[in-house]
């Protein structure tokens, strides 16, 4: 029941960003977008802003790692949501895992803070210019960065279990 | 009140003039200190009993659930939600089952729908009571945190008979239920129905307007609607800012559309108004169980999803069919088709999202929890600061941080 719908929000956007917006996809009704880096801070500020749209809360961050994608290995997503014209917004920046860097959003929402710094802590994602970017949930000794998918859940040195049997590696 | 509101007043601005001896002294607030019901810890930089700032540090029971969900079949993931919210695990449980039930298109019968809602409202009751009590013991009222328990419990009875289990419930299955409601749980349900409210109520009486009670909570740990916005707050921590978000009413799943309730908001946002939000909460859930139990539709207590569902045993030892989808079940071998979903739940405290990534796999490639706790923690320091340390505890209580969706 959305009072604006995906097409419309694209358009608008399309208006302001329309070389920003590499491609869109609607996954289960939930407009995605895949957006320059370079221009997420912009992109979010101004959708917190614009008067049509009014998309002014963040839902979620979440970093997710694609190794076999060369130079887009790391994709930063950024759910939005408009209440009061209650849509979703879904946009992903891809980074190369040799310089995963973006802007920070914190700036524009405080409830960013430690969404990126989960995204940090396992991902590595450098959000640049976060005012406390430290590891959050693990121990901050800890040297790598744990959901990275090199990084097997079980032990490799197991032989009675054979993975090809068992998952996905 | 007054008094609370001068000493916020002239806080900070010059140290010097306002400072007991003027020396600041660094506390430890937790890990394990009885007041936080977890394990959180605060770094506390106080003057005198007045806080001047506060870091908290989580991660203390972080469990890898995220990685953990990346090799477990779909169905093996319910009991890792059950950990997250742990004062209401059905949610947790049913929220995924419905995010997977998304991703396959599953056609979900309208009488699980329901069944769903019951149990979710039932849940989400044992959540606020436990909340709302726990506020009642820190503000030094140990006795209105043993009455609700007696009532809880009928509630964990209710979930011993769909599931067995009683805290960490793994209820229900991707597609409904492994049985219907028994005898028993009908039996219990009717007699909690008639029974809760009126103990509901002398339980409320022993805060809502309770002098004391009232003088500790009231305007202790307030945000305001635009910096809680601004920290995503979810959940009733939010609509006690008066902000009337509800994830069952914006995009309402399993059915809530059909049931009549209000959404009860705050003004303060303060530790009081979170308490009495709640409280409201606790009531409108009884009125949706109550629409729900008495329309319970006739059908099935499952959906069609073979490849989900344990076959009869019979079936099994005789039928080619039944035994492939056993073993398929029993070794972790339904796979899904490949996409992405977020789904979202209206859970204890607020928006609890599941975003799923399958590459068509048996097991997820990425899931994520969007764990309100997690995030509304943040804004903790910034909530007790000019506070003293007894308001510091209120208003950790009240937010019902709860540790497992912390730190997932």
């Amino acid at each position: 029941m959305n009072a604006i719908s995906n097409e419309q929000v694209l358009k608008r956007l399309n208006e302001f960003f329309e070389a920003d917006i590499l491609s869109n996809e609607e996954p289960f009704g939930l407009l995605t977008l895949e957006i320059t880096p370079s221009k997420a801070y912009e992109m979010i500020e101004w959708l917190k802003n614009d008067t049509v749209l009014q998309c002014d809360f963040l839902t979620n961050i979440a970093a997710v790692h694609y190794p076999k994608d060369t130079n887009r290995e790391m994709v930063v997503v950024y759910q939005l949501h408009s209440w009061r014209n209650n849509f979703r917004l879904r946009l992903k920046a891809f980074l190369p895992i040799s310089n995963p860097s973006i802007a920070t959003i914190v700036p524009i929402y405080n409830g960013a803070n430690w969404m990126e710094r989960e995204s940090y802590d396992f991902y590595g994602v450098n959000f640049t210019g976060h005012p406390d970017l430290r590891r959050i949930l693990n121990e901050d000794s800890m040297d790598y960065f744990p959901m990275r998918k090199e990084y097997h859940l079980e032990d490799g040195t197991r032989e009675d279990k054979d993975d090809r049997f068992f998952g996905r590696f | 009140m007054e008094a609370k509101e001068k000493y916020k007043e002239n806080e900070l601005t010059d140290l010097s003039k306002d400072t007991i001896d003027g020396e600041i002294a660094t506390i430890n607030f937790g890990p394990t200190h009885p007041s936080t019901h977890g394990i959180f810890q605060n770094v506390l930089q106080v003057d005198g009993e007045k806080i001047v700032s506060a870091e908290q540090t989580v991660g203390y029971i972080h469990r890898a659930f995220e990685k953990l969900a990346e090799r477990r079949p779909y169905n093996q993931i319910t009991p890792i939600t059950d950990r997250l919210n742990y004062c209401s695990s059905p949610i947790n449980n049913i929220g995924w089952e419905m995010t997977v039930e998304k991703l396959i298109g599953a056609e979900i019968p309208k009488r699980v729908q329901y069944m769903r809602v019951i149990i979710m409202e039932l849940a989400r009751i044992a959540d606020h009571l436990i909340c709302d009590s726990v506020v009642g013991v820190d503000a030094g009222a140990l006795t209105s945190f043993f009455y609700p328990f007696t009532e809880r419990e009928k509630i964990y009875e209710l979930y011993e008979e769909i599931c067995g289990a009683r805290l960490t419930t793994n209820i229900g299955r991707i597609g409904g239920f492994e049985r219907d409601f028994n005898e028993t749980f009908h039996t219990k349900l009717k007699s909690f129905l008639k029974t809760f409210p009126p103990a509901f109520e002398e339980f409320n009486s022993m805060l809502e307007r309770n002098r004391i009670f009232m003088d500790r909570t009231k305007g202790a740990g307030p945000i305001s609607a635009e910096r809680a916005l601004n920290y995503s707050f979810t959940g009733p921590n939010l609509r006690a800012a008066g902000v009337d978000y509800d994830v069952r009413v914006a995009q309402p799943y399993s059915s809530y559309e059909d049931f009549d309730f209000v959404i009860p908001v705050g003004v303060n946002g303060d530790t009081y108004d979170r308490f009495m939000v709640r409280q409201e909460e606790i009531r409108q859930s009884m009125r949706i169980i109550q629409q729900a139990y008495s329309n319970l539709p006739e059908g099935s207590y499952k959906a069609d999803l073979p490849e989900f569902f344990l076959p009869p045993k019979a079936e099994v030892y005789n039928q080619m069919e039944a035994l492939i989808y056993h073993f398929k079940i029993v070794m972790g071998e339904t796979h899904i088709p490949a996409g992405e979903v977020y789904h979202a739940v209206e859970g204890g405290n607020g928006e609890l999202g599941y975003y799923l990534i399958s590459d068509g796999g048996r097991n997820p490639y990425r899931l994520q929890f969007r764990r309100p706790c997690f995030i509304y923690y943040q804004a903790y320091p910034e909530m007790i600061k000019g506070m003293t340390i007894s308001d510091a505890v209120l208003t950790l209580s009240s937010m019902n941080v709860i540790a497992g969706e912390l730190d997932a």
